[in-house]
């Protein structure tokens, strides 16, 4: 498979296979499934890998007779730096400078099962989330390369008659010191590939690590093709007479279509068809216009006269589901956590700080609204996807055309960012775009169809963070030492739960705290009255979490006459880990020293937030100007990590960076519902953070020899309450609603 | 018939002259690399110069640019400039996700044309209207900066 | 004594000249039926286009009688009144809800008099210009509107207070400001201004938001178009005059902004306006177009009292290009500016010249020079869009995240760049036209 010059897919290599060459690589195909530990389901794509590729000892690993390596990733690459993190624990292991290594995408198979998330669900799943990347591939691709690597030094070791372990590999050549010889891993792929595959290998030390942490990081994979507009992305994806849709969804959410005048729609030319897209009760569906050209489809969208049967929509907006949410705040509910016992009042000269918190839903707005281009042929159906929940939505695709897994493909693309939007559980808009393509071809149409949302689609297109009213209440003595937490979150959960049960995504952070609290009681309501679809975004429970208890540690710390930082100091005594993180960010931030006085009469203050998410743990010091009109802007932010092994510190640095800016956005974003619609359409109503208010970033990690956790995530959580509580500081107003807005009330 | 050139080739179209530049773009001319974000130039996504100067192609009608000179950002290296800066995209690393790099490229390529060595009231005067979901903006000012360096040499 | 006699004598005067008054306006004679070419169809109608069709457009009706989203002419849109809410009627011929049973007189005494089924319509109705009308004209917008296919829509109560809800008030009201004459061309013109007069007055009724109101909410003759407030918004001098109204404009300009809802180098179409060019202007002919252009320019110059004066090379623009705002650019608002850079530039550019869409273009707009940023402020809140031969430009609402705040803060900021004005908006007063009427 050549590589075509101009255009970058992360899944080079798994696409373009026709029928013919597929049973033309069969025989290739057949030697290779054997080397592979389970399943065929996708021997047709690594079949015809095994032609150009001379050895591919596993399901990660393949080497070309140029001596180039491929790195199959499980993961999508989103933006998070995923696979510049793989292709680096490859290099290292197998000795190859970073050069000769290129990644892509898995297609879905269960042989490249997450670990993490397998065990988070109980049963083997393929897909990007929860910041599992690095630290299921940490020894998973290390083995893979590492045994790729013995296979090589062992096929070098026979040649020469040598023992193995009186060889190095430089740069991918494998050197006999004593001897002199040297021979290119090129030269020993056919010998390798005649190798079993051994079974335990050794792994590097850290201290013989060449790429994994090294301080400047290994340039990243994919910077090139998205630099220059080749990389693509599944709304740059084109097949052969492929059909773009564009889709009307129930203004209402859950409607359903009565009926459709498609007259007008039809008259414009270059309209191809009008298919209707039935909803259930995973996906909104609608009415959907086709056309080759994406402007022309949506001209046709706008020409469709569609009544709708609003009998079984969402009628009720926010307020109602907030005034439903604010009564059951203040009822006992499930309970998460719950040790020692609560203090009803505080005891004499002590404190008690109570408020309900108030998050509206959130959308992901990633830059690449959701699409999903479907190929389906005979028996075969071929979706192309940035794709971040692999055999789900395969699953989900077999299942609405009746097919076996086997039959449905699914080709990575690059995620034009995601957030956690691409991760489905109802597999959402793959489901409308594989039921686009079955009923489109029960009218007769045989045409790979893109489906693709405008920005309004995908604001308006449901499946947000959860709603949440929270109510909290901290019991301090009079030396203000935090004795008593209640913590009530009430939210849908992000999965559907069994009655009664616990869903810990809901109370992470809550549930599992940073700190030491002796008394603490977490409970949930988990309401199912309002059919708002809401699933994760980058970082899940986190982000609500972590506002509730980062501002109102700060309100108690003010409330006490305390530092927050040695308020939370106090608490961190069996929390070395945060502990340290939290003192480095104070260090490096002269927390101690204040910031001097703005122009102007601006008032200038930090505020700081820390939490651990992920196995990560992230602080931040936010530098805060508050202006005499009430507008404010962040200055700057110091940040400490603490994700185990860095291995790749510049990812780490951008995933801060873009972490804050994405948690800062939080301030000014939400997501609200007036009779069953949503209010916001594009990013004139849901603003997004902007160049000018990006703050300098200062990001210092701590050393650790510990496993890797992930970074995607955890720079988020932290990030608006950290704002928050140096605004906070300044105008001696708590804050227990999201959005502030951009500017506060000065006094 | 609106005729016009892309990125040096001469183009013809005898569609709807309603139809954005944009997708004529995408979708007629086979270049990807401009993309699509927000449909009402809130975003810059869909940056590209006509005749030399920025400009939302998401609300350009492609009859407007009759007689004119566009270049997207499969252009961009064979311009000083643009190569100054996708090298400094490249050295700072600056993208994540990558999707509105192109639009981020194109805006600063128009920066540093106006104004080879801009402050950074001039990036966020050029560059705001630009948004970027992985919030990348802290590199791309340093890459701006790092380009206007290079460019003064 | 003396003074008892001298006050019952003013008030003997008074009463005679009100009865005289009264007297004259019932017994005046309306004058002629105005006829071709005057009154009618356009010279150039398009074929596909009837008689009726063409003047019910000239004459705007859809506008009024159109809910948001609604089927045209089936009328439901409020008009929130200082004194109550009112809602046009349905248009369609339901037998029910609509005029499918009215009868020819009744239909044009409801145009030309305002007397409707119920009694006396309210002057939101602008039978006040309709008047001028030709009978003939009338019947063939009825006759159109016949043509159309009927919708069963009941039309909302009127909810108005006291005295406002009594109809039989309006007897009285239009005793005093009714004046029932047709449009009677003036022979020293031509025919192409009589015709343009006949479009501005009895048809297009633009005096109807142009000219401000007096006490009695009635247009006050001698400030004809001479720019008022209407419904939170802006309705701009449209005199000759050269410096407040429309007189420095370029036939170009004026024949932009009425066909197409842009004049270049000047102002954009928006809110209320933009509806006028998109229900109607639009879709008037050339030779129509023309002949307003006519009668436009010899409207007698007025200041009037809100009056807007336009810069069109303020210096901030002046020194910005399509990239920066230029080093040399006045002390504007920080948060403004801020604002601007992020969410506006991007379409509308630093130099105002609104690179992808003309409509986005600023410069020289009268919004961006009027100092209370009335319109301005409703464009930031509500945002603007207008559709033409089929097309939509869209101006973007910013009032759900914007706080009063930053709407008065990138407001002023507007006005300082692009007008050279120094904006007076506050958060209070944006507060109260985010609570006030959408138009």
């Amino acid at each position: 498979m050549k590589r075509n010059s101009t255009r970058h897919e992360p899944h080079d290599g798994f696409v373009g296979l026709s029928r013919r060459q597929f049973l033309g690589g069969m025989g290739a195909a057949l030697t290779l499934a054997v080397s592979l530990k389970s399943g065929i389901a996708n021997a047709a794509s690594l079949a015809s890998e095994a032609a150009a590729d001379a050895f591919a000892p596993n399901a990660f690993i393949r080497i070309d007779e140029a001596g180039k390596v491929t790195v199959v990733s499980s993961y999508l690459e989103m933006g998070q730096g995923t696979f510049t993190g793989l292709a680096t624990l490859a290099a290292e292991e197998l000795d190859v400078p970073m050069r000769d290594v290129s990644v892509v995408g898995s297609p879905a198979d269960l042989r490249y099962a997450n670990p993490i998330l397998e065990a988070v669900f109980g049963r083997p799943v393929q897909g990007t989330g929860g910041s599992t990347a690095m630290a299921g591939a940490w020894n998973q691709m290390r083995e893979a390369a590492a045994t790729a690597r013995q296979m090589l030094v062992n096929a070098a070791a026979r040649r020469w008659q040598v023992e193995p372990a009186s060889l190095s590999v430089t740069d991918g050549v494998v050197v006999h010191e004593a001897s002199g010889q040297r021979i290119a891993y090129r030269d020993l792929l056919a010998d390798a590939a005649e190798l079993p595959v051994p079974e335990n290998v050794q792994l590097k030390s850290p201290d013989d690590f060449r790429l994994i942490g090294a301080e400047q990081g290994t340039p990243r994979v994919d910077v090139p093709a998205k630099t220059n507009g080749s990389a693509i992305f599944t709304q740059d994806k084109k097949l052969p007479g492929m059909l773009v849709a564009v889709i009307a969804h129930p203004p209402k959410l859950w409607g359903k279509v009565q009926s459709v005048d498609s007259s007008q729609a039809e008259a414009i030319p270059g309209v191809v068809a009008v298919v209707e897209v039935p909803g259930d009760d995973k996906i909104q569906g609608g009415v959907a216009v086709l056309a080759h050209n994406t402007w022309v489809a949506r001209q046709g969208r706008g020409a469709l006269k569609i009544t709708w049967d609003d009998s079984q929509a969402l009628t009720v907006g926010s307020e109602a589901i907030l005034s439903a949410f604010r009564d059951l705040a203040e009822q006992p509910g499930i309970v998460a956590e719950a040790r020692g016992t609560l203090l009803d009042d505080a005891p004499e000269g002590g404190t008690v700080i109570e408020a309900v918190y108030e998050q509206p839903y959130l959308a992901h707005s990633a830059m690449e609204p959701m699409n999903c281009l479907v190929d389906l042929q005979g028996d075969r159906c071929d979706i192309y996807n940035g794709e971040q929940w692999h055999t789900g939505d395969q699953s989900a695709a077999a299942e609405i055309l009746g097919f076996e897994t086997e039959q449905v493909s699914i080709h990575q693309l690059y995620a034009g960012g995601s957030f956690g939007r691409r991760a489905n559980a109802r597999s959402d808009y793959v489901r409308e775009a594989v039921t686009l393509a079955r009923t489109a071809r029960d009218q007769g149409i045989e045409a790979p169809i893109k489906l693709v949302w405008m920005r309004e689609d995908d604001m308006r297109a449901t499946q947000y963070r959860p709603l949440t009213v929270q109510k909290s209440r901290m019991v301090l003595d009079d030396a203000g030492k935090l004795l008593s937490w209640h913590w009530r979150i009430v939210g849908q959960s992000f999965m559907e739960m069994p009655e009664g049960a616990v869903d810990d995504s809901l109370v992470e952070g809550a549930k599992e705290m940073d700190y030491d609290v002796p008394n603490l009681r977490v409970e949930q309501h988990n309401p199912t009255t309002f059919p708002v679809p809401v699933v994760w975004l980058r970082s899940v429970g986190h982000t609500h979490t972590a506002f509730v208890g980062e501002t109102q540690i700060d309100e108690a710390a003010r409330a006490t006459g305390q530092d927050p930082y040695q308020f939370r100091r106090s608490m961190l005594g069996n929390n070395p880990r945060a502990l340290a993180v939290l003192d480095l960010v104070a260090e490096k931030s002269n927390w101690d020293t204040p910031l001097p006085e703005g122009e102007n009469g601006e008032r200038r203050h930090r505020g700081m937030a820390l939490r651990t998410s992920f196995g990560t743990v992230v602080a931040h010091v936010a530098e805060v100007t508050l202006h005499t009109d009430g507008s404010y802007v962040v200055d700057r932010v110091v940040t400490a990590i603490d994700c185990g092994v860095a291995i790749n510190p510049d990812v780490i640095r951008a995933q801060m960076e873009g972490g804050f800016g994405f948690g800062l956005s939080f301030l000014r974003q939400g997501i609200v519902f007036e009779a069953g619609s949503v209010v916001q359409s594009n990013f004139n109503d849901y603003p997004v953070m902007r160049m000018n208010a990006t703050p300098q970033f200062d990001v210092h990690i701590v050393p650790s020899s510990n496993a890797p956790s992930g970074v995607g995530e955890p720079g988020v959580p932290p990030a608006a309450p950290a704002v928050a509580n140096a605004l906070a500081a300044m105008t001696g107003h708590a804050y227990h609603s999201l959005p502030l807005g951009g500017s506060v009330a000065t006094s | 018939m609106i005729t016009f050139t892309v990125n040096g080739s001469s183009h013809a179209f005898d569609g709807d002259p309603n139809m954005p530049l944009l997708w004529y773009l995408r979708d007629e001319a086979d270049l990807t690399g401009t993309k699509f974000g927000c449909g009402i130039a809130m975003c810059g996504a869909c940056t590209v110069h006509i005749d030399g100067r920025p400009v939302r192609s998401c609300l350009t009608p492609v009859a407007s640019v009759d007689g004119r000179s566009v270049e997207t950002i499969e252009t961009a290296e064979n311009h000083p400039i643009g190569k100054l800066v996708q090298q400094a995209w490249v050295e700072g690393q600056v993208p994540q996700c990558g999707y509105c790099q192109s639009g981020q490229i194109m805006s600063a390529v128009a920066l540093l044309k106006t104004k080879p060595s801009p402050t950074d009231d001039d990036i966020d005067a050029a560059m705001s209207g630009n948004i970027c979901r992985c919030a990348t903006y802290p590199r791309i000012r340093a890459a701006i900066h790092s380009a206007a360096e290079k460019l003064a040499y | 004594m003396k003074f008892r006699k001298l006050a019952g004598g003013a008030v003997a005067i008074v009463v005679i000249v009100a009865v005289a008054f009264v007297a004259y306006r019932l017994l005046k004679p309306e004058g002629p039926e105005p006829t071709p070419p005057i009154a009618g169809a356009a010279q150039d109608l398009p074929d596909d286009m009837s008689r009726g069709e063409y003047l019910t457009k000239a004459a705007d009706c859809a506008a009024c009688h159109t809910e948001k989203g609604g089927t045209p002419f089936a009328g439901g849109r409020p008009f929130q009144l200082p004194f109550g809410t009112i809602y046009a009627t349905n248009l369609t011929p339901d037998e029910e809800t609509g005029i499918g049973k009215w009868s020819d007189e009744a239909f044009v005494a409801a145009v030309r008099e305002g007397v409707g089924s119920e009694g006396h319509l309210y002057p939101a109705m602008p039978y006040t210009s309709y008047t001028g009308m030709s009978r003939d004209d009338i019947l063939a917008i009825k006759a159109y509107l016949e043509s159309l296919p009927p919708v069963n829509q009941p039309t909302p109560e009127n909810s108005l207070s006291f005295p406002f809800n009594q109809r039989w008030g309006m007897a009285f009201w239009n005793l005093a400001f009714f004046d029932e004459t047709r449009f009677t061309p003036d022979s020293d013109q031509s025919d192409a201004w009589n015709r343009g007069a006949y479009l501005a007055g009895p048809l297009g009724h633009c005096g109807e938001c142009h000219t401000p109101r007096n006490i009695g909410f009635a247009m006050q003759s001698h400030d004809y178009l001479a720019g008022t407030e209407v419904q939170g918004w802006k309705a701009y001098n449209t005199t000759s005059d050269s410096l407040y109204g429309i007189g420095s404009w370029s036939d170009d300009q004026l024949r932009g902004y009425l066909s197409r809802g842009h004049a270049p180098g000047r102002s954009s179409a928006s809110g209320p306006m933009a509806e006028v060019v998109e229900y109607s202007l639009q879709h008037l002919t050339d030779g129509d177009i023309d002949a307003l252009i006519a009668y436009l320019r010899s409207v007698e110059p007025e200041q009037g009292d809100r009056n807007v004066t336009v810069n069109v090379t303020p210096a901030a623009v002046e020194a910005s290009n399509a990239v920066l705002p230029g080093d040399d650019a006045p002390v504007e608002d920080p948060h403004g500016r801020r604002l601007f850079e992020g969410d506006c530039a991007g379409c509308h550019q630093w130099n105002g010249i609104g690179r992808q869409t003309e409509y986005a273009s600023l410069g020289g707009s009268s919004s961006v020079n009027d100092p209370t940023g009335t319109a301005l402020i409703q464009v930031l809140l509500r945002g603007t869009s207008i559709e033409i031969d089929g097309v939509t430009q869209r101006m973007p609402g910013f009032g759900g995240v914007y706080s009063d705040t930053d709407i008065a803060a990138v407001a002023n900021y507007v006005l300082a760049h692009f007008g050279d004005k120094e904006g007076t908006v506050t958060a209070d007063e944006v507060a109260e036209r985010r609570a006030g009427p959408a138009h």
